[in-house]
């Protein structure tokens, strides 16, 4: 857009230095210089002829006024110079006027523009600017309830949503970096182009914080990634989803929990991000329960599972052993079923201990099957430090947990029912429960407890399945 | 004032695929039955190859490696190609 030619004066009544500063452009005027005045609030309050009403902000909105007075010198259309507040020297070298103001003190500052008020700067970028917004748009007749129009749209998970309004995407979109067009991938089951605007929508509904955006992308990001399987682990009869596990400094950031009641209800961040994954599989995607989604049960963990890992234990984090620095923040995604839980109160040294974590491992799946399904265990403050007291590492425990997890080949007898044409199993020698990649430990939990957490998830893993997929967290 | 919400979803009306009309007779056409890789499902196609071909209609096998994921397109392709019908043996 072109600009008028001269000098731009933006000003308001509601700020002593523009007061101070009007019988300058009245000055400026009179030495003929052509001046425009935007006015922001009181057009009438400046004895420059010049004046334009600009109480609707578009002029200070396109001009990017932050702050009043600002002093524009434009030739042939564009902008060449600008200053702020009440500073003579710059506004006799921006006006080309030297004697400009020569009662006034040297220098004041400024006030804040209108236009970069709390609230005001969205609509007017929304009214005014170049979003990059491009997702069709829904009109709720004024009789209609916003809400309900969500839930009769299909757009809700069971629960209400926040409805995804223009200045609320708007202000989400804020919370990254990223362009909204850019395309993070195919959502399954109907490989729709996800975008960053997508995202965003999908988030607002979900009822994040536009800084919780950030990992909600990267979240979407390793669920879209292939080795996560998201089609079959959405359209499974078994009762996984996606759960996500977060680490790194973004944690205290965003005020995640990662102690008590770690895996319930009640902290935003936890609740909100890993919801709006599941938003966004549900309207993105098209993976909806009782059509592709085949779930015999499914778990209330599919309305959202998301929490982050105590990091300060003497153990490596989960985002340390997935290849990421303690200064970075990651996403990690497992398919996960509810968690199911482990009491061990006697145990003061770490061998009992693994013999009851791998004695409650055993029966994941099922207790006579093993190599079916990969586990999460979350270990608890009061088991770890069973571990931490006797110097037993992570991998120790792994170790220990795996050894613990041989399984004779005559327990495992499930399906040898003499009727059933199946192959009787061999059982000769000991199988191992789990993959050797197929347990994970994680730190979480209250202070009080003598437990732990097992999550198990899908029975498909691997490259028949599902793996855990890690992304970056990135701005 | 009208409220105005901006859609969350991948905005394609549901992709409405019309079957293919169905063969009036399965004489000189074949019929590819596909195993998914579960259980038992290769009992039910079995039974179906013994009756087909007692019809004297001919028949090709496949299998997917992993009833979890999707058929790979190369397999996909190769029963476009080789056949003119499909069963597949969707659960156990």
């Amino acid at each position: 857009m072109s600009l008028p030619n001269g000098l731009i004066a933006v000003v308001k009544r509601d700020c002593p230095t523009c007061l101070l500063v009007d019988p300058v452009l009245v000055e400026i005027e009179r030495a003929g210089k052509p001046l425009t005045v935007y006015v922001q609030d009181d057009p009438s309050f400046t004895q420059a002829a010049g004046s334009v009403d600009d109480r609707d902000l578009a002029q200070s909105f396109r001009l990017g006024i932050e702050i009043v007075p600002t002093l524009i010198e434009v030739v042939a259309g564009r902008e060449v110079q600008r200053t702020i507040g009440w500073v003579r020297s710059e506004w006799a070298a921006v006006s080309g006027l030297a004697t400009l103001g020569a009662d006034l003190p040297a220098h004041r500052p400024g006030c804040g523009s209108k236009s970069v008020e709390p609230g005001i700067a969205e609509q007017l970028a929304l009214r005014y600017g170049n979003t990059g917004m491009t997702a069709r748009r829904v009109i709720v007749p004024p009789q209609e309830d916003d809400i309900e129009v969500c839930f009769e749209r299909g757009w809700s998970d069971g629960l209400p949503v926040v409805p995804p309004s223009e200045t609320r995407v708007y202000r989400m979109l804020q919370g990254t970096s990223r362009a909204p067009a850019e395309v993070l991938g195919l959502v399954p089951p109907n490989l729709s182009a996800c975008t960053i605007e997508k995202v965003a929508i999908n988030a607002v509904m979900a009822g994040c914080k536009p800084e919780y955006l950030p990992v909600v992308i990267a979240a979407v990001e390793a669920a879209l990634d292939p080795a996560f399987c998201l089609h079959g682990l959405l359209a499974t009869t078994w009762f996984s989803g996606p759960m996500i596990i977060v680490n790194g400094p973004i944690r205290e950031r965003i005020g995640m929990n990662w102690q008590g009641n770690v895996l319930g209800q009640g902290n935003r961040a936890n609740a909100t991000i890993g919801r709006a994954l599941q938003l966004v599989v549900r309207n993105v995607g098209g993976g909806r329960p009782r059509e592709v989604d085949q779930a015999t049960f499914g778990t209330p963990a599919k309305l959202s599972f998301c929490f982050a890992e105590d990091e300060a234990t003497a153990w490596t984090t989960l985002g340390e052993d997935r290849g990421f620095r303690r200064d970075q923040s990651s996403v990690t995604l497992f398919s996960a079923d509810g968690p199911l839980g482990c009491a061990d109160q006697k145990s003061r040294t770490p061998q009992p201990l693994i013999r009851s974590l791998a004695g409650s491992l055993r029966a994941v799946t099922h207790v006579e099957m093993t190599n079916a399904s990969d586990a999460v265990v979350v270990i608890g403050p009061e088991h770890g430090r069973v571990f931490e007291q006797a110097g037993w590492s992570k991998a120790q425990v792994l170790g220990a947990l795996h050894a613990a997890l041989q399984i004779q080949g005559q327990d495992l007898g499930m399906g040898t029912d003499a009727a059933a044409p199946v192959a009787t199993p061999n059982t000769a020698g000991t199988r191992a429960k789990f993959r050797p990649e197929g347990l994970t430990l994680i730190r979480a939990g209250g202070q009080a407890g003598l437990f732990s957490a097992i999550i198990p998830g899908w029975l498909m893993k691997g490259s028949l399945g599902t793996d855990p997929v890690s992304k970056e967290i990135l701005p | 004032m009208n409220a105005v919400l901006l859609d969350p979803t991948g905005e394609r009306d549901p992709v409405k695929r019309s079957p293919l009309a169905k063969p009036a007779t399965l004489a000189g056409l074949t019929v590819g039955l596909l195993d998914i890789s579960k259980a038992r499902g290769d009992v039910f196609l079995d039974r179906l190859d013994e009756m087909f071909k007692a019809q004297g209609v001919a028949t090709r096998r496949y299998k997917k490696p992993t009833f979890a994921r999707p058929a790979p397109i190369s397999l996909v392709q190769e029963i476009a190609s080789q056949c003119d019908v499909v069963v597949e043996g969707l659960a156990d």
